[in-house]
């Protein structure tokens, strides 16, 4: 199966998202060192590593969601389709809404179902009217492979879901407001196995339409879901490349003594 | 030489044994439950001991005593042009009405056939000052009834209200130049004959205050409606500023030492005496802004100033305890940080800041000191104002403010109502938390 994805992958060699020197500095300590990367599009992007390396401090850099952090200082260049992000006129509420995330714990509004997913499309202005809106949801509902669970009740509250099922809604959620890059951090790690397979499957599917970057402690869904691979350690970017040959034949021994368990 | 890697042996023990250690803690434990006990216990106690006090005191005052007498209302006297001239009958001050009462008296002892030694101006003087005024305000308000004669009920005089209630006795009145024992035996003969009468008085807690002549027609209605209208400024002012206030300082200010010593000032102003705050409305709000004294607008001011940092620390409290993942969610999905604000985190922390609101407005509700600086506490006998602009602006007093006027007057008739006032604003106050918790019981949200 990974071979299959390594030939894949290689066709579509689109650079999404490039990032150049980063540094993240929380006050005095140095979380984020010189890492670089670039992100394809229509790629699963796996970032791995020990707690606290800065895979998620680094995913948050993304979608500038580090600006709510008031020590949080962010310097280096991260562009998404040429641009970047962090120049002074980017708004960082309208790169969001190019730049969904997917977070650790599932976090849906105490509202209904379909408020949950309506409320992206309503305060970007995506709806012209009430049957559009049904459209977006239903659509969003249908991508995060929750609808058929759902539909028949829409108005009971996205609280009321088990863990999984609120996990995939935060997905539609995210979905719903057509983004071109979707960020996912350990979206799985709340989750029971089968919840986890259905999640998976979602992301794979997911693929086709967006730049999908997880950020995962499970090695195991890495090399299930994703086509490239960064390993992160102590703020470092060690190595980056095709799953594959990150699982079957790393570069750095670090990466080495990581996927064979020896740290972290 | 032991071996360090050798456990001690231990002496095996019986689990159904007690060994001395655990008897020692068990009764710890069991001292430390009966303290507990005991201190819920007292607490309880003085609690019953405070209910039953103020309603037996207090009930008094929501009973009065009423003469039903019939008055005829003799036109040479209250009209002597005989032309009904509204002008020429308001004219008649109720000195000219006076005579009227003594007539009425002699006649009713004529026909009931009751015997007493005593002379009609006495028999008259059971009834309260105001009685001549009611009447007054009846004929004005209908002329027609000039010459015809009508039964009223007029309020007893305090002293007899205090007979009928046991609160005054014939050993009692031994140097009371208002009333005499001959006086309180013709109350009890009319008492016989049905027409004085103990009934609930409305009046009580509508009415407004009445000067040391007549403690019996004193009522709370005015001062509650002050209280009522300084409550409207407090939560128009305090709700919305301290809301603001809450909100900047939680999501958008900066963290730095500026915040730090605003956070710290708040807090601080929530433990500052009321007092403070009375003299502080008295040197800007009066003496410099020249508002009007003892206006509820002052007094509402001044209570703002109060419940302001009670709102704000409850608001920040609650604003606190939305998780952040509620926050991060929002922003995710390219919401503001003020969309975010409004649309997730505020509904999620309303009822926290609502219970706060009502918290706060209670505790404003209860304040007496600063009324005092600014004048609402005092004989305030105005009338109900005609609009919610006047009561803004015109002298008035306040629940509490009332109370303690009345329970500084000589009179004993004034201390029960001081009692009864208790009684209102206690209600007022039991009802006031009691929303508060229906309020948070009803829109607690899990997530």
């Amino acid at each position: 199966m990974n071979t299959m994805r390594l030939t894949e992958s290689a066709v579509d060699t689109d650079i999404k998202i490039t990032a150049k020197d980063v540094q993240v500095y929380y006050g005095d300590n140095h979380a984020i060192k010189d890492v670089s990367v670039e992100i394809q599009d229509k790629t699963v992007t796996a970032f791995i590593g020990p707690s606290g390396c800065g895979k998620s401090t680094f995913l948050r850099c993304i979608n500038r969601m580090n600006d709510t952090i008031d020590v949080c200082r962010v310097q280096g260049d991260i562009k998404i389709d040429g641009e970047d992000i962090y120049d002074k006129r980017v708004d960082p509420v309208q790169l969001r809404a190019k730049v969904g995330m997917v977070f650790q714990k599932p976090n849906p509004f105490p509202k209904s179902i379909y408020d949950n997913v309506a409320y992206g499309p309503r305060i970007h202005g995506l709806a012209k009217n009430k049957a559009d809106l049904d459209d977006i949801v239903e659509r969003a509902l249908r991508r995060g492979a929750i609808w058929n669970e759902v539909k028949d009740r829409l108005d009971a509250p996205g609280t009321g879901l088990s863990g999984g099922q609120q996990q995939r809604l935060c997905i539609a959620r995210a979905v719903a407001t057509e983004p071109e890059v979707l960020l996912m951090d350990e979206p799985c790690s709340a989750l029971d196995p089968i919840a986890t397979a259905q999640v998976e499957e979602l992301i794979d599917e997911l693929r086709k339409s967006y730049s999908v970057v997880i950020v995962t402690h499970s090695m195991q869904q890495a090399a299930r879901v994703s086509q490239r691979t960064a390993f992160f350690h102590l703020g470092n970017l060690v190595e980056y490349g095709e799953t594959g040959q990150i699982f079957t034949n790393p570069v750095d021994p670090r990466t080495e003594n990581y996927i064979t368990g020896r740290i972290g | 030489m032991s071996n360090p890697d050798q456990t001690p042996a231990v002496a095996k023990t019986s689990l159904l044994k007690l060994d001395a250690r655990t008897r020692k803690r068990n009764a710890a434990e069991t001292r430390f439950k009966a303290y507990g006990m005991i201190a819920i216990g007292m607490g309880l106690l003085m609690l019953v001991i405070l209910v039953f006090n103020i309603v037996s005191r207090g009930t008094g005052a929501f009973q009065q005593t009423f003469v039903t007498l019939e008055v005829e209302l003799v036109a040479a006297k209250l009209d002597k042009k005989g032309n009904r001239n509204l002008d020429d009958i308001k004219k008649v001050s109720t000195f000219g009405y006076a005579p009227l009462l003594k007539d009425a008296f002699e006649a009713k002892v004529a026909v009931a056939g009751i015997d007493t030694g005593i002379k009609p101006k006495q028999m008259a003087a059971i009834l309260s000052k105001s009685a001549a005024a009611q009447m007054r305000d009846f004929v004005i308000a209908n002329p027609d009834m000039i010459g015809e004669t009508v039964a009223f009920e007029f309020l007893a005089s305090s002293r007899v209200d205090g007979y009928l209630k046991g609160r005054v006795s014939r050993d009692s009145i031994a140097n009371d130049k208002k009333i005499s024992p001959e006086q309180l035996d013709f109350v009890d003969q009319l008492v016989s004959e049905g027409s004085v009468t103990k009934r609930f008085n409305m009046s009580f807690i509508t009415g407004s205050d009445a000067s040391d002549a007549r403690p019996e027609s004193a009522g709370m209605g005015v001062s509650m409606i002050g209280s009522l209208i300084m409550m409207m400024v407090v939560l128009v002012l305090a709700l919305p500023i301290g809301v603001a206030a809450s909100i900047y300082l939680e999501e958008f200010a900066p963290k730095n030492w500026i915040t730090d010593i605003i956070e710290v000032n708040i807090s601080n102003l929530a433990a500052v005496p009321s007092i403070v705050f009375g003299i502080l409305g008295l040197a800007v709000f009066i003496n410099y802004m020249h508002l009007p004294n003892s206006a509820p607008l002052v007094g509402g001011l001044v209570l703002t100033l109060m419940t302001l940092p009670t709102i704000i620390i409850s608001t920040r409290a609650s604003l606190k305890s939305v998780p952040p993942s509620i926050r991060d969610a929002a922003l995710g999905v390219g919401a503001s940080k003020m969309q975010s604000v409004f649309h997730h985190v505020l509904p999620l922390a309303a009822p926290g800041i609502l219970t706060g609101t009502i918290i706060g407005l209670a505790q404003a509700l209860g304040e007496t000191a600063p009324l005092l600086l600014i004048g609402m506490v005092g004989f305030i006998a105005s009338n109900p104002p005609d609009s919610i602009a006047a009561g803004l602006m015109s002298p008035n007093s306040a629940m509490p403010a009332q109370i303690y006027e009345w329970a500084k007057r000589a009179d004993p008739a004034f201390y029960e109502r001081a009692w009864g006032g208790i009684i209102i604003l206690l209600v007022f106050l039991v009802s006031m938390n009691t929303i508060a918790v229906i309020l948070r019981r009803r829109f607690e949200r899990r997530w």
